[in-house]
């Protein structure tokens, strides 16, 4: 029964590195550039929504869209005020840059505002848990949500991506940003809009995660953030069911390793997984390695 | 008052410039050719049109409002569809997503259904393909495809960036036929070709473009039957 048990363990934290990694792909696959601050921005979520909850004492629900209506706005600004303006710029590097620069930003104003202090977060997600096999698995209510959330968080985005008319200006844009601009695509309100909706997952990711793992202290979003990172790359940078699919397999190969193999290792082996990987597919595993007849 | 007139245009890719000067205009109704080697201008000239290169100075104005700085979003509202050099087809979404992106600054979804119907009925190669991805269409397909997303915005002027550009002969005579269609159902054209004889013979007038500049213009007929013309672009 271990083994299912560490199955779901993995599966649930998977989900949130999966909700994170969409973050990244799409930005990426929209806007052209890795938006390293982005796991910063679970941590913002994180404390928003605790300090709503324990210090304006907001219930959870109000403070949960609270959460994520801030860092919905926090991620298009950072995307006008820092990564816009270097958008005519020649140089890649100095956007990847600014992303950094920006992840530093983030975690050194929630040390000033809230300390290094770690907080312990306070229950949001009040699910009934399930007994499964005679008592012998038990899911939390906290993984069934996570699980949950993120099905319907991959399923929406699937049919906003592909059904709606932003969605396809996404998609325009994705592919050629002048020829969408032909089209009569707003290209700066494509991507404002694409910072917004993975910004907006990032809190609810920030949630999920430290219902989880309840400490949070300003450097809570930096690890999970790289590792969703890693699970976008694996997956295949750009796609959405690839961010999906390399975040759960990430979880899950990080939650075995560390119980079959070393807790100390658990994320040498996650990198590992994903260099074998890319030397295999250099693409990732949802990546596009054919060329499009042109 | 000319529907299209670009005055004394100048453009720059940082230091090098591409266009030195040029005037030219368009009247409702005609077809036009600009014609020219390669490297002489004509692509960033239709590019400055539509907003996605700036003009360092002059002005372009089309149906007597300035259009010089408005950005390229906002052109094809104005009634100007660009045909790009090379198709720039969305080659992963599908031949319907495609068109539907045409007509994306379009809010009437009857009428958009309308004008579906009628590119389908000039190219009834797409309606067969309409479900395929784009990437997946032939050269030839993928121009018309082009050319119908273009007109999906119901133009008043299409400007074309050699649409006969490495097709089949077959498929040339199909897109200049489709061209004088599209023009013979009110619809300005200004076309850029490095085929001049064909362009010429559909064309109204014609601008020749040398290096940044408008070396010659007149009557497509007249530079037709041009000794210098014939000599440089029609390989007589
Ligand atoms: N992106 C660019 N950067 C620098 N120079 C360019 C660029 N695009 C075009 N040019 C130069 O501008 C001139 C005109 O190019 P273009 O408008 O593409 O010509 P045409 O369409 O007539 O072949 C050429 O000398 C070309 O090398
Ligand atoms: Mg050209």
């Amino acid at each position: 029964m271990s083994f299912i048990s560490y199955l779901k363990d993995g599966i649930s934290l998977g989900s949130v590195y999966a909700i994170i990694a969409l973050g990244y792909t799409m930005v990426y696959g929209i806007a052209k550039m890795l938006n390293f601050a982005h796991g910063d921005v679970i941590m913002v979520g994180a404390f928003v929504i605790l300090t709503a909850i324990t210090k304006a004492g907001l219930s959870p629900l109000l403070s949960v869209v609270l959460g994520v209506i801030i860092c919905t706005v926090l991620g298009v600004v950072i995307e006008m005020v820092a990564y816009r303006p270097l958008r005519k710029a020649s140089s890649n590097l100095a956007v990847l840059i600014t992303a950094i620069g920006v992840s530093y930003l983030l975690q050194n104003l929630a040390l000033l505002i809230f300390g290094a202090d770690a907080k312990s977060f306070v229950p949001v997600i009040n699910f009934p848990s399930l007994t499964l096999f005679d008592g012998r698995l038990t899911i939390k209510g906290v993984t069934i949500v996570t699980i949950l959330a993120c099905i319907i968080i991959m399923v929406g985005l699937t049919l906003f991506v592909s059904k709606t008319k932003p969605g396809r200006a996404m998609q325009a844009v994705s592919e050629d940003r002048d020829a969408a601009q032909l089209m009569g695509v707003n290209v700066n309100a494509t991507i404002s809009l694409t910072f917004a909706i993975g910004s907006g997952l990032a809190a609810i990711a920030g949630l999920l995660l430290c219902s989880a793992y309840p400490t949070l202290t300003p450097y809570t979003g930096a690890m999970p953030g790289i590792k969703a990172f890693v699970a976008a790359v694996f997956g295949g940078i750009g796609s959405i069911p690839g961010a999906m699919v390399g975040g759960i397999l990430l979880g899950v190969i990080e939650i075995f390793g560390r119980a079959y193999i070393s807790s100390q290792v658990a994320d040498a082996i996650v990198f590992a997984v994903l260099i074998i990987v890319l030397l295999v597919k250099p693409a990732g595993l949802f990546g596009k390695n054919i060329q499009e007849k042109v | 008052m000319a529907m299209l007139e670009v005055k004394d245009l100048h453009v720059y890719y940082g230091v090098i410039q591409a266009l030195k000067g040029i005037s030219f205009e368009v009247n409702q109704g005609e077809v036009i050719a600009l014609i020219g080697a390669n490297g002489a201008g004509k692509t960033t000239t239709l590019q400055t049109l539509t907003g996605l290169i700036p003009a360092k100075q002059g002005s372009i104005i089309f149906e007597g409002k300035d259009i010089t700085r408005v950005p390229a979003h906002k052109i094809v509202e104005m009634g100007i569809a660009h045909v790009p050099e090379g198709r720039r087809v969305f080659s992963q979404l599908s031949v319907y997503e495609n068109l539907l992106l045409g007509a994306y600054t379009r809010k009437d979804k009857k009428e958009i259904e309308e004008s579906l119907k009628t590119v389908y009925k000039r190219f009834p190669r797409l309606e067969e393909r309409k479900n395929q991805r784009a990437g997946t269409l032939s050269g030839g397909e993928q121009q018309m495809l082009a050319m119908g997303r273009a007109l999906m915005s119901k133009p008043r002027i299409i400007v074309m960036d050699e649409p006969s550009m490495g097709l089949s002969p077959i498929f040339v005579n199909e897109i200049f036929d489709i061209i004088k269609v599209v023009s013979e159902s009110g619809t300005t054209v200004l076309l850029v070709e490095q085929n001049a004889k064909k362009a010429l013979s559909i064309a109204d007038r014609a601008y020749v473009l040398e290096t940044g500049r408008i070396s010659l213009s007149g009557k497509a007929e007249d530079l037709l039957h041009d000794e210098s013309v014939q000599k440089a672009y029609l390989g007589e």
